[in-house]
């Protein structure tokens, strides 16, 4: 077991260093300079001025020392929580910028992505085998793991938000509040939560009842449920018995699918401008804003990495055949 | 499922907790009531970060305007200056301006406004980084004759310039900015702005700026101008569809932006307005101009540059991507707002019109043929031309004018192909002179057609053009005319027009750059919470736009004028 782990927890570590390196270089190899485009916006006329303040700020973002030496600060900055001041919001730290967004995409995405998976899978177990849902249900299980989330979240604001009136489809929370805690406050982070929650959730259930449909029926197939069947147990318990073979698979489906949810929920965000990490990707790469930009990224892999750790671990966990296999016992 | 159970009883318990929480809310129970707020977006591109009226392009907008004051104010429909912070003023001679303050302005920290706040303001020019160093080319020397007095003496009487100067320049208090370090005053964020203004700094966060009224504001009794909105909250510009969505539902009063198909809606929806009810619905705001590089040939040649300006065909611009929404440019690039001082006459005769057989008529005598016969010109050296305009990625209206444009001069013979680099990209670009053509409106409607010309014609070039002559176009005479403008005398109309209409003539002459069209004064309203907006049928003619320069040029009295909806 302790081996499977240290095993995983290297290669993890591994991915980590190559995801940190990738994502220090691709802001610093994109076309544009972040100073000069500060500068550009304050239209500064001097020319002196605009020499003296371009060194300032190359000196408060650590521009004007060499590449590598910019990319050992950068390591180094990590394991200190620092990732540097951000140019668009300048000069507040990327870590505090990066923390007040955080919360709004944790919680689109771990409602999503949880219930979505959980119901998914009862109803696609449901739903295998029953000639009525089969027929009806399933299809529109099969559209809406077809529709793009920004679509599908396009579609939501216009139906509900403007047309119904029932949801709001801009912000975090109404304009016309002050952030604090109380009553009034919380059921509005509510309603504005409504809609990107509902895109995310739908798109996903039906890819998760597709999946668990098709799995049980396969399971239904396997020999031991012929056996048991051919034995007069009740269709319950034979059901039983494949819903937990068929969700093995559906485990190892969510951290595959993990990243496409992540990127789903990103612009799902944007078109519902709610205030997570997705919009704060579109406003940092507007404004050139690289060091955000590579904060945010970086939340965001160490987030993939972090959960696909859990799952296998639980995967481990859920299914004794690997543990046996693990500890070298005979299969 | 039993992992169920866990957070539906967390939720029960925070729902549990705010309910008792809410019992001990204040007062405004945490919200800004609807019929006391107004919600504006359209200015802000980016989270409020400064309020520093010096870092310009850096504040949020309406520090300027909202919180700081100036001098004077205009008034772009009658073409008056409006005393604002000072109360009267004389011109003892040509090189003297004595300014007479207000009494009973106050700081919103409780310091009464004088004179020496003026003088501080002016010498703030000095230091290095303050946008306007420019003043003390031809200042000499500014002194606080008394408390309320002001005199400001003139090494070079430059009446227009300076007149411009002291109504979008903002007055800061003396007993904050004197002792401030240097490296504050250009670069400090200025958390807690203390103005004159109308509004107050209330609150911030990364998606809004709101602003609460000062109520002990002196225009109350001395203008007699009563702000109803308590709060004015400016929401940060989201995309196209939200923000049309907010409007439609009522959640945003002012939308400042361009809207594509904004026209649909205001002839289908009751409640959206514009200022005129039929196209091009808006008023000018400014000229958009095609901007050639000149350190780039041919584009150096004027011959090549009445070719393209021929070529245009404003018309499909105008029908096309605005759907009506504009207005064609005159050959001039003045505003329809200095119609004084344009020379009609002079445009008869000299100015350019869409004409394909002209525009190939001017490549063929000045030796651009096709002589390789791929459809494109080459110079008359015989080398190939293949030119970029560049236009921001995102604005949708820009892009599609310059495929149209692109289309248009391919199809005399210019090879020119629309590219659309990142925004922020193509103003780099363009103050490094590193572009062959670029569109460009950075300069609005003001005070008199010299900060057009300053715009047109300023010298020096210099590596870095970050504000003006981004087409690096050096014509000495032209600039002198310029410089003289600057100098005729705030209100001497027939002297302003004669002096433009020599400039007018070099301009036409020479089309260092070509004016396509009037980018409006984006305001759609909604008159669902607020109305009595200005309109074409009502008694308000003032802008509805918050865009910095606007709240001296009558956006303050608009503000003043709109009520709560019943």
């Amino acid at each position: 077991m302790w081996r499977y782990i240290g095993r995983k927890s290297f290669v993890y570590l591994l991915t980590f260093i190559v995801a940190v390196t990738i994502n220090w270089m691709i802001p610093r190899f994109m076309p544009g300079d972040p100073v000069r485009s500060m500068l550009t916006r304050a239209a500064i006329d001097d020319p002196d001025a605009l020499a003296r303040m371009t060194d300032y700020y190359n000196e408060v973002f650590g521009l004007d020392k060499p590449l590598y030496e910019q990319y050992f600060a950068f390591w180094a900055g990590l394991f200190r929580g620092d990732l540097g001041v951000s140019v668009m919001l300048y000069p507040q730290e990327v870590t505090d910028i990066i923390l007040r967004a955080v919360p709004y995409t944790l919680a689109l995405l771990l409602p999503a992505i949880l219930l979505s998976w959980i119901i998914g899978n009862r109803f696609g177990a449901f739903a295998a085998r029953s000639k009525i849902l089969d027929n009806t249900l399933l299809p529109v299980g099969y559209i809406l793991t077809a529709t793009p989330y920004m679509w599908l979240a396009l579609l939501l604001a216009w139906s509900l938000g403007i047309v119904a009136g029932v949801f709001p489809t801009s912000g975090g929370y109404s304009f016309s509040l002050r952030p604090e805690f109380s009553w009034l406050f919380i059921s509005s982070l509510i309603t504005h939560w409504v809609l990107p929650f509902l895109s995310m959730f739908i798109v996903a259930l039906g890819g998760w009842a597709i999946g668990m449909r098709n799995l049980i029926i396969y399971e239904l197939e396997a020999d031991y449920s012929n056996y048991l069947k051919s034995l007069g147990a009740p269709r319950k318990l034979i059901r039983r018995y494949a819903f937990r073979n068929a969700m093995l698979p559906q485990i190892t489906g969510l951290a595959v699918q993990l990243g496409t949810v992540i990127a789903g929920a990103l612009l799902t965000e944007i078109v519902f401008n709610y205030p997570g990490l997705g919009s704060l990707i579109l406003d940092s790469l507007n404004s050139r804003d690289f060091f955000l930009l590579q904060g945010v990224f970086l939340f965001v892999v160490v987030g993939v990495l972090i959960a696909n750790f859990i799952i296998d671990i639980i995967y481990v966990l859920v299914d004794p055949r690997t543990r046996v296999q693990m500890t070298g016992g005979a299969s | 499922m039993k992992s169920l159970r866990l957070p539906a009883a967390l939720a029960a318990v925070a729902l549990i907790a705010t309910g008792c929480s809410d019992e001990g809310g204040s007062a405004d129970g945490g919200s800004y009531p609807r019929e006391e707020t107004l919600y504006t977006t359209g200015t802000a591109w980016g989270p409020p970060t400064s309020w520093n009226p010096m870092m310009r392009g850096g504040y949020a907008v309406g520090t300027i305007g909202m919180v700081y004051e100036s001098l004077f104010h205009y008034d772009p429909e009658s073409g008056e200056y409006v005393p604002w912070l000072a109360e009267g003023d004389e011109w003892p001679d040509e090189q003297t301006h004595v300014i007479n303050l207000r009494e009973g302005v106050t700081w919103n920290d409780g310091e009464p406004l004088v004179a020496q706040d003026v003088v501080t303001t002016l010498e703030l020019g000095k230091v290095e980084g303050v946008p306007y160093s420019t003043v003390w080319d031809y200042v000499e020397s500014v002194e606080a004759t008394d408390e309320q007095t002001v005199t400001v003496s003139f090494s070079e009487p430059r009446a227009q310039e300076w007149m411009n100067w002291a109504y979008s320049n903002p007055i800061v208090p003396d007993h904050i900015w004197a002792d401030m370090e240097e490296t504050q005053i250009a670069e400090g964020a200025n958390e807690e702005p203390v103005g004159t203004g109308p509004y107050g700094y209330e609150s911030h966060d990364d998606e809004r700026m709101i602003w609460e009224r000062n109520d002990d504001w002196w225009g109350i009794d001395a203008l007699d101008l009563t702000m109803d909105a308590r709060y004015v909250v400016d929401i940060v510009n989201a995309s196209n569809d939200v923000t049309l969505g907010m409007l439609t539902q009522g959640e945003v009063d002012v939308s400042n932006n361009f809207l594509p198909g904004i026209d649909q809606v205001l002839e289908s929806n009751e409640l959206i307005t514009s200022y005129y009810d039929g196209p091009p619905y808006m008023r000018s705001a400014n000229t958009a101009w095609l901007i050639p590089n000149h350190d780039v040939a041919p584009l150096d040649d004027v011959d090549f540059r009445q070719a393209l300006a021929h070529a245009i065909d404003m018309d499909k611009i105008i029908d096309g991507p605005y759907s009506n929404l504009v207005e064609a440019a005159s050959p001039t690039g003045l505003l329809p707002e200095w119609d004084d001082y344009i020379d009609h006459e002079l445009v008869e005769e000299e100015g350019y019109s869409h004409d394909k057989d002209e525009s190939v008529a001017f490549l063929e005598d000045a030796g651009y043929l096709d002589e390789d016969g791929d459809g494109f010109v080459e110079t008359p050296d015989g080398e190939p031309i293949a030119l970029t305009l560049q236009v921001p990625s995102g604005w949708t209206d820009w892009m599609e004018a310059a495929r149209l444009i692109a289309q248009d001069a391919q199809a005399v013979g210019i090879n020119i192909e629309a590219e659309f680099p990142d925004p922020d990209l193509v103003d780099q670009n363009r103050n490094s002179g590193e572009f062959d053509l670029v569109i460009n409106n950075a300069r609005q409607l003001s005070n008199t057609p010299w900060t057009y010309y300053d715009y047109l014609f300023q010298m020096p070039v210099r590596d870095e053009q970050t504000t003006v002559n981004f087409h690096r176009y050096e014509n000495e005479e032209a600039w002198d005319l310029t410089q003289q403008l600057a100098a005729v005398p705030a209100d001497d109309t027939e002297g302003m027009a004669e002096m433009t209409s020599q400039i007018q003539e070099i301009y036409l002459e020479e089309l260092p750059t070509i004016p396509l069209w009037y980018n409006g004064q984006w305001a759609q309203v909604s008159n669902a919470n607020w109305t009595n907006w200005p309109s074409e049928d009502g008694d308000l003619a003032t802008p509805a736009v918050l865009w910095d320069g606007w709240y001296e040029m009558g956006f303050i009295e608009t503000l003043a004028a709109i009520e709560p909806a019943e």
